[in-house]
């Protein structure tokens, strides 16, 4: 397996909510920035496929996680700003526990295994 | 919330493109700034954004509620393709219309009228008792009851029921008073506590009270709501006035409320037994004149009670075994006390309905089946595209449900109609006035057109196997062996509807047959050209005999001499004008009977001329003489059959017959007459007339016989003044004449047939249109086959008969299984069936020769047709 290979779509299912309101803690952001901070950040290992980007968006703007509004972009072209709401946040909190915990537990299991598989 | 999402979805849509568009900027900028053409920078975040239309798409579904969507749909869809062909769609919504309704209108009758409870609180605990000469349900065990019988289960079964008496034949004559005419009533007598142990209480004023139902009380009457409203104007101070009831002052205490008529509808007030009836009635245990109704105490059953007045009933016999006593006691619930003559007919009906909307179901799948044919091969291309099967099925679904709850919807309009039309005509059916549409019809309606819009639907689902796609496809550029399985599904199809047919085709000849015999039955009289009317002389007026001979005989010469009038008789019940009456008799010069048997003949008072007037022919001996009157009226005479039955192998002439029921003298017969039936629907019975000017009859009815030629309904009015003249405060009923009688009683059998009739009609056409889209179908289907076979020298009858036995082979199969069932089926009929078999050969063979008839016309057609093909022509249709 390539090192630089996106994972496949599979793996981010129901993480990809949890990394747009990762992305937008730290500050408002649009579609594109969010989309390119994600594969910035994970050393473009994450590559967001950016066909359910949007819809995902939506989904959480409709839950109440996100709101939105019209603003001015880096190159003075109207774009779509996102922002985390105190509902969005304290989801954050939940999903990034429920992460690090399942994170911990998969590393528990496949921690020494990857190693042997690396020496063959 | 949900909804403000998928109504503002386009608003949202818009706001997407220009989010998109913003992303795109942004990536090719992005794509510019690392040193890319403008080119590829566009390319690249094309490439990588992927397709914004699918995009939309997502969002735009993730803001639908699926299933909804599809159903919103499927329904445009199929609306538009029913709007493009408004042939099928009409002809399918009204066959579907035409069974839903029937049924409903039908399930509303049965359900009102049979099944509903009774209008009385607790209705499930009354019950009505009966004396019964068996135990065993054999014909009808529903003998009614002696009050001397009724006395002894009440002392009883004090503990375990509320028992009352009610004997619902009364009648009265209302005096003229205030200005209104005389007129005759029926009335019951009923014991004090009939309203109380049913659970109503009077509307105004009070109910009987155990002290006014006493020889010595004071005469009291309870009035019908609607005779009060009619009679008395609703007068709301009646209460304490006076009725004259047969010239005999009755003080009214109540009125009872509308929706009370109990026992019969027709009846017009209520007096208390022991008070109006004979006194030696009140205490007889041979002479049956009343029905026993009675409440069941708590815990206790039918069962129990009837094995309780059995068991009393039994003693009752020890003790006084003379014959009219009978031997058991039977019950059942007051609902089938009241209903009981109507569940077959009823239940027929339904059945005959149901039969229709099956056929209705089976005509519409097979237009559908006919359909998804001619869609074939537009459906399979959109299968091979990826179409789901299911989605495909969901179509076929939605389009026989918009048919079916069409048809559901015309269905309840025509169910509505025809109920409203069934109250009009006033059809003498019990509880007639409960019967309306409610909830529950509506409901049946919305489950019918359900189940049948799935039932018709899914079965031309089963011809679109995912497997035959390519079969499909192929087959419809030659179309030679296309479309077989269809086919097959159709004939099917076919041989259901046309068995069904069957049956409903024999079930409506076999009732017809049946009416149309009961019309052509024979009274034993003449029916031409008589007035009939009733009247009762009241004793109060008309105490000694001779007083009502004398009437009797004023009354005689004044119509006799009226102009027009060729003959006129009195009798104490004419013919086919009811039961009238029966003694028990005994014949002196015959050996005794056993002990607990007796002769039991029909009883009337006859007039001298009476026979000759109605025209009842005299087969042996005499008529009565004029003198033959008072004291000495010892003669009688007796039926033909009667004699044949009495006096086998000997001269009737000369022998006597009497008993303690026609008193204590014995009667010398004198002459033997035709047999005539005191109900066209019934069979004749053994009779014996007694001289009428003995003046022991009160209650008569008098036969008119106009001249040839004379409209003998003009002579009523004449009539009628002569009673006025007579006596002005005496008043006749039933002025009918003898045919409008016994049109009244036949009125329910032709209701039956013709109700059935039309049933079979409609199934015979649906089958016969059925028969022909099929056939028809199936000639388009092999055009080019039979084009070659024509073109090879196939002869053209040939071709028709293939056509033909191709077209035929599902209607014998039908045929055959319908006359199987029909032959299980029509046993139930036999009930309503008058004097003949239900496997009557003439019916079944007309019905066989009928259906051969309509399948042979249906067939024709597309049979001629297919021998007429040009073979060129039919080549080329490709």
């Amino acid at each position: 397996m390539g090192r630089n290979e996106p994972l496949s779509s599979d793996m981010l299912k129901g993480t990809l909510d949890m990394m747009i309101l990762r992305t937008l803690s730290t500050g408002d952001a649009h579609g594109h920035t969010i989309a390119k901070v994600i594969e910035r950040t994970s050393e473009d290992v994450l590559e967001v496929e950016q066909g359910s980007l949007y819809p995902a968006l939506h989904r959480l703007e409709d839950r109440g996680w996100l709101s939105s509004f019209w603003g001015a972009s880096e190159n003075n072209r109207k774009a779509k700003y996102y922002r985390l709401t105190a509902a969005g946040r304290r989801r954050l909190t939940l999903e990034a526990g429920r992460w690090r915990q399942m994170a911990r537990a998969i590393h528990l299991v496949m921690g020494e295994h990857v190693t042997e598989e690396g020496a063959e | 919330m949900i909804f403000a999402r998928i109504v503002r979805r386009s608003r949202r849509d818009h706001d997407l493109a220009r989010e998109i568009a913003a992303h795109f900027d942004a990536e090719r900028a992005e794509n510019i700034a690392r040193g890319l053409t403008p080119e590829e920078a566009e390319r690249r975040a094309h490439i990588k954004f992927g397709s914004a239309r699918r995009v939309h798409e997502d969002l735009w579904q993730q803001n639908s509620i699926a299933p909804f969507e599809n159903l919103a749909h499927d329904l445009r869809y199929t609306l538009r393709t029913l709007v493009r062909t408004p042939g099928f769609t009409l002809t399918a919504i009204l066959v579907m219309a035409l069974g839903i309704g029937a049924t409903t209108a039908l399930f509303t009758v049965v359900r009102s009228v049979l099944l509903n409870p009774l209008p009385y609180p607790q209705s499930s605990r009354l019950v009505s008792l009966y004396e019964s000469e068996s135990v065993s349900h054999s014909p009808s065990p529903w003998m009614p009851v002696a009050a001397g019988v009724f006395k002894e289960w009440q002392r009883a079964t004090q503990n375990t029921a509320q028992m009352a008496l009610v004997s619902p034949w009364q009648g009265y004559n209302v005096s003229a008073s205030g200005g209104q005419l005389p007129e005759s009533i029926t009335a019951a007598w009923v014991s004090w506590n009939l309203f109380r142990v049913l659970g109503v209480a009077p509307a105004l004023g009070r109910d009987f009270l155990a002290s006014d139902d006493q020889p010595s009380a004071q005469a009291t009457a309870i009035l019908s709501n609607s005779f009060w409203k009619r009679r008395f104007a609703a007068d709301p101070a009646i209460v304490g006035k006076i009725i004259y009831l047969d010239a005999k002052p009755h003080t009214i205490i109540g009125v009872m409320p509308p929706s009370f008529d109990y026992p019969w509808p027709k009846d017009q007030l209520w007096t208390p037994a022991s008070h109006d009836a004979p006194s030696d009635l009140m205490s007889a245990y041979g002479d049956h004149n009343f029905y026993v109704t009675a409440r069941l105490a708590p815990g206790v059953t039918l069962a129990g009670l009837v094995n309780q007045i059995d068991t009393v009933q039994r003693r009752v016999k020890l003790a006084h075994p003379e014959p009219p006593v009978h031997n058991h006691a039977v019950g059942r619930s007051l609902l089938d006390s009241t209903v009981e003559d109507f569940k077959t007919p009823l239940y027929t009906l339904f059945a005959a309905t149901f039969c229709v909307l099956l056929i209705a179901c089976l005509n519409v799948a097979n237009l559908l089946v006919a359909r998804s044919a001619a869609r074939q091969r537009d459906l399979a291309i959109r299968a091979a595209l990826g179409g789901s099967r299911w989605r495909l099925i969901r179509e076929h679904l939605t389009e026989s449900l918009v048919l079916s709850v069409a048809g559901g919807a015309l269905g309840l309009l025509l169910a509505w109609a025809a109920l409203a039309w069934l109250q009009h005509s006033k059809i003498d059916i019990a509880r007639a006035q409960e019967i309306h549409l409610d909830w529950w019809a509506l409901a049946v309606v919305i489950a019918i057109s359900v189940t049948a819009g799935l039932a018709a639907g899914f079965s031309p689902s089963f011809s679109l196997h995912a497997g035959q796609l390519l079969e499909t496809l192929q087959s419809s550029s030659r179309s030679h062996s296309g479309g077989r399985s269809r086919a097959r599904l159709r004939k099917a199809l076919l041989t259901a509807e046309v068995s069904l047919t069957v049956v409903l085709l024999l079930g409506a000849g076999l009732l017809l047959k049946s009416y149309q015999q009961l019309r052509t039955r024979d009274l034993g009289s003449t029916v031409d050209n008589v007035l009939t009317m009733q009247f009762s002389l009241p004793d109060a007026h008309y105490s000694a005999p001779t007083q009502k001979v004398a009437f009797f005989e004023q009354l005689l010469a004044r119509v006799r001499a009226l102009p027009g009038v060729a003959a006129a008789g009195i009798s104490s019940a004419l013919p086919g004008e009811g039961w009238g009456g029966d003694v028990l008799i005994d014949i002196p010069e015959h050996p005794p009977l056993p002990k607990g048997q007796g002769i039991d003949l029909m009883h009337r008072g006859a007039d001298p001329d009476y026979f000759a007037a109605l025209q009842i022919p005299l087969i042996r001996g005499r008529y009565f003489r004029n003198d033959e009157r008072l004291d000495h009226a010892k003669v009688a005479i007796i039926s033909e059959s009667t004699a044949k039955q009495y006096f086998p192998g000997e001269d009737p002439i000369g022998r006597h017959l009497g008993g303690s029921d026609v008193g204590p003298k014995y009667y010398e017969i004198v002459g033997v007459v035709g047999d005539t039936r005191w109900k066209i629907t019934q069979p004749m019975r053994p009779t014996v007339y007694l001289p009428l000017f003995e003046g022991h009859y009160g209650g008569v009815g008098i036969g008119v016989r106009g001249n040839p030629g004379v409209d003998i309904e003009a002579l009523a009015l004449p009539i009628q003044k002569i009673f006025g003249q007579l006596d002005p405060d005496l008043s006749v009923a039933n002025v009918l004449t003898m045919r409008q009688n016994i049109g009244v009683d036949t009125l329910q059998d032709q209701f039956n047939s013709i109700l059935v009739l039309a049933f079979a009609i409609i199934a015979l056409v649906l089958a016969a249109v059925g028969l022909y889209g099929v056939l028809s179908y199936l000639v388009t289907q092999r055009t080019g086959e039979l084009g070659i076979r024509i073109a090879l020298g196939a002869q053209r009858v040939e071709v028709m008969r293939l056509t033909l036995v191709d077209g035929l082979a599902p209607v014998l199969i039908g045929l055959l299984l319908g006359l199987a069932g029909g032959a299980a089926t029509v046993q139930l009929l036999r009930e309503m069936l008058y004097g003949m078999s239900p496997f009557d050969w003439s019916v079944f063979s007309t019905v066989v020769l009928v259906l051969a008839t309509a399948a042979a016309c249906a067939c024709i057609f597309p049979a001629w047709r297919a021998s007429r093909l040009d073979p060129a022509q039919a080549l080329r249709t490709e």
